[in-house]
């Protein structure tokens, strides 16, 4: 049979801007020399937006999705385990994607040259993971919970404890830059970044849920924390199209 | 779905500790493009801590991805996808080569480009946009930049380096006089 190259391809669903971040927020200073002024152009997808970086590009070490266990010695902090399912907008797990993380040690320090913050750092702890998740979607991380630390936005600033996510997904357009937080944190009314989205149902997604199932005795807090890309505006492999 | 945050500033030690700069590898086919890319705010000043994400086809059209379907293989010796934190400068380089054609929405196939996404702190939501290559004659039969006005098409264009062949110049403008065309996507 000769095979034929259909030119359409089947999109994905636009996303609601209620449910996302303005870009240009003032109460977030860095946002307004940093935010487009002209309305973004809508272009329709093609082969180039379907497609995307999927894989990976580094092999997974033993200890990327622990990151109590990548030093010598244990990390100081409240041990916590994080996990949760990635799925797209039809509730259908997405395998074998990479979720990457990043956050502050117990004391709101990053492991980075440019966080100043007078909170020490933690010989012990670097504080970025790696994993791919399971055929359930499903990804686990071990880690310490990161402390709050002040940013200079306003007068007596601080970020809610928050651990940075970075996933692909399938597509160029299902990339997903984003920050889960605890819940009950009391700096939530004050954080411009949080405050960004409209939406509070929307905002509240990027809270995690303590859960006592994922809890492990004499050993950790477990957090869920649930991740949702855009899905599709048809299914792919359908026959009858 | 999950709503976006920003990136923010504290990134480096995680999502660009290993950078992706060399995309093409010994052997790889194609002209190859040192692609200098450069961030700017809306006062013209350089973001030292932006990051530069690009996914591209190999020389072929191809892109290395179970929905791209047309029969040839992908270039072994190609990585599509490029990652790189910006400099004091507002600058990262990337070391590729000039994609081919891809499938378009109609028979016409879109002109070489290369998919680029920017994130950094002060932006809550990442960005996308293309590169394409200044003296490439398919742009001027291209879907995507026909639905761009005109006086901002010159935003999406790469340059070469008259000084340094194979040296390419694109700027990103997040905001400003001379900001660059971003795709609702």
């Amino acid at each position: 049979m000769h095979p034929r190259v259909d030119k359409r391809v089947i999109g994905y669903r636009r996303v609601d801007p209620q449910g996302q971040p303005r870009r240009l927020y003032e109460p977030y200073k860095s946002t307004v020399l940093r935010s487009p002024r002209r309305p973004l152009i809508h272009l329709p997808h093609t082969l180039s937006e379907v497609t995307g970086p999927m894989y990976g590009h580094n092999p997974i070490g033993e200890s990327d999705n622990d990151l109590t266990r990548q030093h010598a010695g244990e990390p100081l902090g409240e041990r916590i385990i994080v996990t949760g399912r990635v799925l797209d907008e039809d509730r259908r797990p997405l395998r074998n994607t990479l979720v990457e993380i990043w956050q502050a040690n117990a004391a709101g320090r990053y492991f980075h040259v440019k966080d100043n913050h007078p909170a020490p750092l933690d010989p012990n702890f670097t504080g970025a993971g790696r994993a791919f998740t399971d055929d359930e979607g499903r990804y686990r991380f071990v880690t310490i919970k990161p402390g709050a630390y002040p940013w200079r936005n306003h007068h007596n600033a601080w970020r809610p404890a928050h651990i940075h996510f970075s996933l692909f997904g399938p597509a160029l357009v299902t990339r997903l830059v984003t920050q889960m937080y605890f819940p009950g944190d009391p700096l939530f009314p004050f954080d411009p970044i949080f405050n960004s989205i409209r939406d509070e149902r929307a905002r509240e997604r990027l809270i995690s849920r303590f859960d006592m199932d994922t809890t492990q005795p004499e050993w950790a807090l477990g957090f869920q924390f649930d991740i949702v890309l855009r899905g599709r505006d048809g299914t792919p492999f359908e026959e009858n199209r | 779905m999950t709503p976006s945050q920003t990136v923010g500033p504290f990134f480096g030690f995680s999502l660009t500790a290993n950078p992706l700069g060399q995309m093409a590898g010994p052997g790889a086919t194609g002209e190859p493009v040192r692609l200098m890319v450069r961030v700017f705010d809306e006062e013209g000043a350089p973001i030292p801590d932006a990051i530069v994400e690009l996914w591209q086809a190999d020389a072929s059209g191809k892109y290395e991805h179970p929905e791209d379907t047309q029969a040839q293989a992908p270039d072994p010796a190609f990585c599509g996808f490029g990652r790189m934190g910006t400099e004091e400068t507002g600058t990262c380089v990337f070391h590729t080569i000039r994609p081919g054609r891809v499938p378009g929405v109609t028979e016409k196939k879109q002109a070489p480009h290369i998919n680029v996404i920017v994130l950094a702190r002060g932006m809550l939501d990442g960005l996308f946009t293309r590169i394409y290559f200044a003296d490439d004659p398919a742009n001027g039969e291209d879907d995507a930049l026909a639905l761009v006005p005109e006086d901002r098409r010159s935003t999406l264009l790469a340059r070469q380096d008259p000084a340094q062949p194979g040296t390419w110049n694109f700027e990103i403008h997040l905001s400003g006089n001379r900001e660059t065309v971003f795709f609702d996507l």
